[in-house]
């Protein structure tokens, strides 16, 4: 049993009312703040790439149910909805995409690269694979610090085909490292679907040849996504080495938010759109007579507007600034 | 002698090897990652570690660069102390995302929330014809990113001294130790290690005709022209920068000041070579009519050949650094 402070034990499937409502509220505010980012982006109000993750809430929420505050994640280039499940402030992540003073990063990351260690959230990656390493080795130094929490690394598909992958997989098996591996399976790399340039059975047969057995569920059905990240976070967290979760889930939108996904097979994108994580979780609810959903729903659209809002007010960064946190030692001066 | 005077010989690598042990016994977080570190390492950097350290904090990895390098920043970014071994320096090419996409950026791109603190040592430079993958000298290129120190010890007391301020350094240190050098006996006190300084040349001659900036494996050969320049009447200031970012402008500056003449020497490529940044420093720093010569010395561009003759028809000689020297002092 994990002693970890704040990841409740009790499964999804465990007719848990106020966790499945916890896990709608997760997910809507994820949904909520990324349509608002990508209206805000429309509007130029945020510079440079911004890359969501609607349609695949349901893997953020349902993994990041599981962990502590002291567990940490990995994320990758799509990240907001991990940031956001593991406890970082909205307000925060909307000023850094602003690029405003007050963001996470201070305006030096961007959409891109935030992180916030105050929450065990480790950082996004711009570099695809990028997190793998680095999980394994956040999960290597914990063990070695006698500490009981784990880690969590988010990967996309596109992933696999890197070599980082091969290398943190066997890694991680080799010294049975506290860490789960998340793939976020939907389906394309960027522009290119993953299975026209990936050989072999998959991202579970490549795992398990390196010793990292998991669970392969449907990822827009959060309470799947919830009960196998409790079993296999049980399963790390007691000393049993890495696992792999493998979700499948569907990106609604183009790769970046300057894509209008023309490319996208009209079918497919209504077929993926049918499988709404967040329209499944809302019926169950309603069956089982929640009532405040609405409630949710607007909280969360009130929430990310104000955060909005605040981020565009916001000042910028103090230009001198761009000289600051480079290295203790050999920083250039201000000039 | 009293005991606070007392000296010990010591090869360079196993100056590297008290170095790393001393902080190692200080501070638990500190541990080592590589491949075969847990059999001594290449050159025995490490022998007796995994006897006095055991298993979890020195770590025989697979042949992954990558996550060699990454997994130390993980580990890092959870408060421990690595040290990433990366066997020859040439194999950092397998991990340069992790080395400069991550590890240089992360404390600048999360501002300020994370501290790399970890050392990545690698043996660089000619050594016993290695040929073109396993001996070459680019610390140029690393002194050109931002967000690293770059260190490039010459001898045996600098290659402890450094590695100690590497160590406890809260900024990732890239370590290029001398491989060729590894044999060299040097004189240090006995005791603790102390920590020297980043951004201090060592003066190893002093002289009024002509500076001569160096650094790493080539400092031995230097050392050995600036006597023979001396014994023809060149008496040169010889400083061995010690790291190149950061580097001890301030030092160079006062000698070329000085000596007017500026003759920088390295193992590595000339062209694009650390040495370039030297001589348009200075220049700018003291006016060109300040100046009146300033010269490089390096390798050609060329990869490292294999056969004897042909790796020294393109390695820096004693000969071919008095010959500059001379050229530097009467121009
Ligand atoms: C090493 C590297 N190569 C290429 C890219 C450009 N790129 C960014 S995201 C992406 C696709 C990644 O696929 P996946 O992880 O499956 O996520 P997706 O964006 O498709 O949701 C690519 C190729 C990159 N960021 N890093």
């Amino acid at each position: 049993m994990s002693k970890t402070k704040g990841a409740s034990r009790t499964s999804a499937s465990g007719h848990n009312l106020a966790r499945l409502t916890d896990l709608y509220a997760t997910m809507v505010r994820i949904r909520s703040f990324e349509e608002t980012a990508l209206q805000a982006h429309k509007a130029s109000e945020i510079p440079g790439p911004l890359h969501v993750s609607i349609g695949q809430e349901g893997v953020a929420a349902g993994v990041c149910a599981n962990l502590g505050r002291a567990d940490r994640i990995t994320s990758n280039h799509r990240g907001h909805g991990h940031a956001l499940a593991k406890g970082a402030e909205a307000g925060r992540m909307f000023l850094e995409l602003f690029g405003r003073e007050g963001g996470y990063c201070g305006g030096k990351g961007g959409s891109m690269h935030i992180a916030d260690f105050s929450v065990g959230m480790l950082g996004a990656n711009g570099v695809v694979t990028g997190g793998i390493p680095i999980a394994v080795g956040a999960a290597q130094g914990l063990k070695m610090l006698k500490s009981e929490a784990v880690v969590v690394c988010f990967f996309g598909d596109g992933a696999v085909n890197r070599g980082p992958f091969l290398e943190g997989f066997n890694w991680a098996a080799l010294f049975r490292l506290p860490v789960l591996f998340v793939c976020e399976d939907n389906g394309v790399a960027a522009f290119t679907a993953t299975a026209s340039v990936t050989a072999g059975p998959g991202v579970m047969a490549r795992a398990e040849s390196l010793g990292v057995t998991g669970l392969s569920v449907d990822g827009n059905d959060v309470i799947a996504v919830d009960a196998a990240a409790a079993q296999l976070l049980a399963d790390v967290r007691s000393g049993g080495g890495p696992r792999i979760l493998h979700a499948r889930t569907y990106r609604w939108t183009g790769h970046t938010s300057t894509d209008a996904a023309a490319w996208r097979v009209p079918a497919e994108v209504a077929a993926g759109k049918a499988g709404c994580p967040i329209a499944r979780l809302r019926t169950t609810l309603s069956e089982r007579g929640a009532k405040d959903l609405d409630t949710i729903d607007a909280a969360a659209a009130a929430e990310m507007a104000a955060c909005r809002a605040t981020a565009h007010a916001a000042q910028w960064p103090r230009p001198s600034t761009a000289f600051d946190d480079v290295q203790d030692i050999g920083a250039v001066r201000h000039v | 002698m009293s005991k606070a005077d007392a000296t010990i010989e010591v090869t360079l690598v196993d100056a590297g090897r008290l170095a790393v042990q001393q902080e190692m016994r200080r501070d638990p977080t500190v541990w080592v990652l590589g491949e075969d570190v847990a059999r001594g390492g290449l050159w025995g950097q490490y022998r007796g570690f995994l006897e006095e350290f055991g298993p979890e904090r020195v770590v025989s990895t697979p042949i992954s660069e990558s996550t060699i390098m990454g997994a130390g920043l993980g580990a890092a970014l959870v408060g421990t102390r690595p040290i990433i071994e990366m066997r020859i320096f040439d194999f950092v090419m397998c991990a340069m995302d992790e080395l400069v996409n991550q590890i240089a950026k992360i404390r600048y791109m999360f501002g300020g929330q994370a501290r790399p603190a970890v050392v990545v040592r690698m043996p660089h430079g000619m050594w016993r014809n290695s040929a073109a993958q396993h001996s070459q000298m680019l610390e140029s290129w690393f002194v050109h990113l931002p967000g690293v120190i770059v260190v490039a010890p010459s001898c045996a007391e600098d290659e402890a001294g450094l590695m100690v301020s590497a160590i406890r350094s809260d900024d990732p240190v890239l370590f290029f130790d001398p491989k060729d050098l590894w044999p060299l006996t040097g004189t240090m006190p006995a005791g603790e290690i102390a920590p020297i300084p980043f951004g201090k040349a060592r003066r190893l001659r002093e002289g009024k005709d002509l500076t001569i900036v160096t650094w790493s494996a080539i400092v031995p050969k230097v050392s050995e022209a600036a006597a023979s320049l001396a014994e023809q009447g060149v008496h040169a200031d010889v400083l061995d920068l010690r790291t190149l970012w950061p580097w001890d402008e301030a030092a160079v500056l006062a000698s070329v000041a000085k000596t007017k003449r500026l003759l920088v020497v390295h193992e590595a490529v000339e062209v694009g070579g650390f040495g370039g940044e030297i001589v348009a420093r200075v220049i700018d720093q003291l006016g060109p009519s300040n100046v009146k010569i300033a010269k490089r010395l390096g390798a050609p561009r060329l990869p490292i050949p294999f056969s004897p003759p042909l790796e020294n028809q393109i390695r820096v000689t004693v000969d071919k650094i008095v010959a500059a020297g001379l050229a530097a002092a009467r121009a």
